[in-house]
C-alpha cells in the first residue's frame, strides 16, 4: 500500500482491460495498462463510479467483515440512514433494527439520530459564522476528496463540522462504556455502509487524526444476513428510534430538509456535484448559504454497496418517515442536550482538511509551462476522437500523459496507423528502387521473355 | 501588456461571441485548468477563475464579440478581455456595485447583476479599463502570484514561448 489506502480495488483476473471504467472515472484517476485498469492512488477519490460501471464486476469494495465482531467484548451497529430502505413498507424501523441486532451485534446507535444532531450543529455554525459562502456540507467523504483533487480553492468552504457517522461512533461508544463499564477498547463500533468512500473515511479520515468507527462493513452484506432475522423480529427488544428527518438523510435533499434554514442548495450524482462546484469557484452562488453535495445519484441509497434499487429505497425511507411521524415521537436529544454536545466538541471537525493537487505537470512552474505547451501541441496532432483505446479516458488526458512521460503518442491507434501508412508507403517506394547496375535506360523498352 | 523580456509566458486566447450563453465559461474553464497544471498558488487561481469567468461573461452579455487572452508567468496572471461592443458611457457608475445596463432578459438569466467589474476589482492586484462608446471595451486585470520567482528563467528551464 501505498501513501493512500482505497476502498476501491481491481481484481486483475476479472478486468477484460475495456474502457468502461476510464470514461467515467470523475477524476481521470484510471488508465488501461497492459491490457487491465491501473488506479493512480492519489487522484481516486473512492467514489465508486467504476464498481458501478464495470460490466465483468472487476472493480469492488474493499471493506470489514462480520467476522471482525469476533475481536471484541461488546460490539455496536451504526446503521446509516440508507440502511432502513433497504426494507419493504411492511417493517417498522424497530423490526428493521431488531433484525440487525440479530446479525450479532450488542447495541445498535442509529446514524439517524446523529444526523438530526449533526443538522442542530450546521445551524448553529451557520448562524455563528460569517465565513464564506455557501458553505459545503461534510457529509459525503467522496465529495471531501474531491474537493481536495480537483477544486482546492474551495476547501475553506467545507463546513468545519463532523460527519454523523463520527459523530454516531463517538456518542455510541460513550454510552455502551457508561451502560457496561467495558473499557473503550474492547468496545468494537462498526458502521454499516452504503459506500466504499465511507471504508476509506473509517481507515484514513480526513479533518481528524483517527476515526471514532472500529469498522465498516458492506450493508449489501449486513442486509443479507439481516433479512433471516425478520420474522423474528416482530417484537422485542423496544428502541427509541430515530426522527423522520433523521432518516431522510438517506436520500438526496433529506439533508437540507432537515437543516431548513437560510438559502440552501442540493446536489447528487458525482458528475453533477462537479458542475455545481465549478459554479462556486466561478464566484456564482454566494447567495448560497449552504450546499448539500452527495457523490452517488439519489444520495447515500444510490451508493454501490447497496443491495436495493434506489428508487425504491427512496419510497422505502418515505413510507418508513411516515411511520415515525405519525407515531409522534419524542426527539432522542432535547435543545439543552444539543446545545450541550455542541459546546463538547463532538461535532468539530479538528483538522483542516489539506489540499490534494493532482493537475500540476511539475513541480518547477517554469517548466510546468513548457510541459502546457507541448501538451496542446501534442493534442493537437491528436484525432481528439476521444475513443480511448489508448488506455487514457480523452485524448486530452493521453497528451497529458505524454507529456509527464507515462504514454507515447503511438499508443493513440490512429497515430500509430498513420505511421504505418507512411513506413509502408516509403517501403514501396524503396522496393520499387533498384541498384544502378540493374536499372534500365530511361525510354528503353522492354520485351517480355517468352518461355 | 508586455512581459519582462527573458521571463517565460505562456499565452492563451480565445474568441468570445456575445450573447452565445451555452459556451459561456468555456475559455474561462480551459484557462483555469491550464494555471492549475502549472501549479500557481492556489490561491491565485481561485481568483484568477473569478476574474476570467466574469471578464468572459461581461463580452457574452454586452459585447458583439471579443478575445479572452490570458499571459501566465512564474510571477503574474494578466487578464485581457478586449471586446468590440456598446462600450461604457460612464466607467465609475460601471464599477459601482449593482449598476448594471444588462437588459431584463439578461437579468432573468441570473446574470447581469452588476457585480462583474467590481468582482474584478476585487479579485485582482492591478485593473484598467480602456473604453470607446460605440466602438468597444479593454479590461486588463493583473492577478500577481505571492513569491513568484524571480523576473529571470531559472538556468536550464526550457523557454516557454508566447503563442
Amino acid at each position: 500500500m501505498g501513501q493512500y489506502f482505497h476502498s476501491v480495488t481491481l481484481d486483475r483476473d476479472k478486468c477484460r482491460g475495456c474502457t468502461n471504467c476510464i470514461k467515467r472515472c470523475p477524476t481521470e484517476a484510471i488508465r488501461v495498462r497492459e491490457g487491465k485498469a491501473r488506479i493512480f492512488e492519489e487522484r481516486c477519490i473512492d467514489c465508486g463510479e467504476c464498481i458501478r460501471a464495470c460490466p465483468n464486476h472487476a472493480k469492488s469494495a474493499l471493506t470489514d467483515r462480520l467476522e471482525r465482531l469476533s475481536e471484541f467484548e461488546y460490539t455496536v451497529a451504526l446503521p446509516a440512514p440508507s440502511f432502513y430502505g433497504q426494507f419493504r413498507r411492511t417493517s417498522t424501523p424497530e423490526t428493521v433494527l431488531r433484525a440487525l441486532l440479530g446479525v450479532g451485534f450488542d447495541d445498535i446507535f442509529e446514524v439517524p439520530v446523529a444526523a438530526s444532531a449533526v443538522g442542530y450543529a450546521v445551524r448553529t455554525f451557520m448562524n455563528q459564522a460569517s465565513r464564506t459562502r455557501p458553505l459545503i456540507s461534510s457529509a459525503c467523504p467522496a465529495v471531501l476528496r474531491l474537493i481536495q483533487v480537483r477544486f482546492p480553492a474551495l476547501l475553506d468552504h467545507i463546513i468545519p463540522l463532523e460527519s454523523p457517522m463520527e459523530v454516531s461512533a463517538q456518542l455510541a461508544r460513550k454510552r455502551a462504556e457508561a451502560a457496561t463499564g467495558i473499557p473503550r477498547e474492547r468496545i468494537g463500533v462498526f458502521f454499516v455502509t452504503p459506500c466504499a468512500a465511507k471504508v476509506t473515511a473509517v481507515k484514513q479520515p480526513v479533518g481528524r487524526a483517527k476515526s471514532a468507527v472500529d469498522g465498516a462493513i458492506s450493508m449489501s452484506e449486513v442486509y443479507g444476513a439481516a433479512v433471516s432475522h425478520l420474522k423474528d423480529a416482530e417484537s422485542g427488544r423496544r428502541f427509541q428510534v430515530a426522527l423522520a428527518s433523521g432518516l431522510g438523510w438517506g436520500r438526496a435533499g433529506g439533508e437540507n430538509a432537515e437543516i431548513d434554514q437560510g438559502e440552501l442548495l442540493a446536489v447528487d450524482g458525482i458528475h453533477n456535484v462537479i458542475t455545481v462546484l465549478t459554479e462556486v469557484e466561478k464566484g456564482r452562488l454566494t447567495d448560497v448559504d449552504f450546499l448539500e453535495a452527495q457523490a452517488c445519484v439519489g444520495g447515500c441509497i444510490g451508493g454501490p454497496l447497496v443491495p436495493e434499487n434506489p428508487f425504491v429505497a427512496r419510497a422505502n425511507i418515505k413510507a418508513m418517515a411516515d411511520m415515525v411521524d405519525s407515531g409522534n415521537p419524542r426527539p432522542p436529544f432535547g435543545e439543552d442536550e444539543l446545545a450541550a454536545l455542541y459546546d463538547s466538541g463532538v461535532f468539530t471537525m479538528v483538522e483542516t482538511i489539506p489540499p490534494r493537487p493532482v493537475l500540476k505537470l511539475d513541480e518547477d512552474v517554469t517548466r510546468a509551462m513548457a510541459k502546457v505547451e507541448r501538451l496542446e501541441e501534442t493534442l493537437a496532432r491528436l484525432p481528439n476522437l476521444d475513443c480511448g483505446s489508448c488506455g487514457s479516458p480523452t485524448c486530452r488526458s493521453l497528451a497529458e500523459d505524454i507529456v509527464r512521460g507515462l504514454a507515447f503518442e503511438t499508443d493513440c491507434l490512429f497515430k500509430l496507423r498513420e505511421r504505418v501508412r507512411d513506413l509502408a508507403a516509403e517501403m514501396k517506394e524503396l522496393a520499387e528502387k533498384v541498384p544502378p547496375s540493374m536499372d534500365q535506360p530511361s525510354g528503353s523498352e522492354r520485351t517480355p521473355e517468352v518461355g | 501588456m508586455t512581459s519582462v523580456p527573458g521571463a517565460p509566458v505562456l499565452t492563451m486566447s480565445f474568441d468570445i461571441e456575445g450573447r452565445n450563453f451555452k459556451a459561456s465559461g468555456e475559455a474561462s474553464g480551459r484557462i483555469k485548468r491550464t494555471l492549475e497544471q502549472v501549479g500557481l498558488d492556489w490561491n491565485v487561481v481561485r481568483r484568477a477563475a473569478v476574474v476570467l469567468y466574469e471578464a468572459e461573461m461581461n463580452i457574452v452579455i454586452h459585447a458583439h464579440r471579443g478575445v479572452l487572452r490570458a499571459e501566465i508567468s512564474p510571477q503574474k496572471v494578466v487578464i485581457v478581455a478586449d471586446d468590440e461592443g456598446p462600450g461604457i458611457p460612464d466607467v465609475s457608475l460601471a464599477m459601482k456595485r449593482g449598476f448594471s445596463t444588462a437588459p431584463a432578459e439578461i437579468r432573468e438569466m441570473g446574470f447581469g447583476a452588476g457585480l462583474g467589474l467590481p468582482n474584478i476589482e476585487k479579485h485582482s492586484d492591478q485593473m484598467s479599463i480602456e473604453t470607446e462608446v460605440g466602438r468597444g471595451t479593454k479590461v486588463v486585470a493583473v492577478i500577481m502570484v505571492p513569491g513568484g520567482a524571480p523576473d529571470v528563467t531559472p538556468p536550464g528551464a526550457t523557454q516557454a514561448d508566447a503563442t
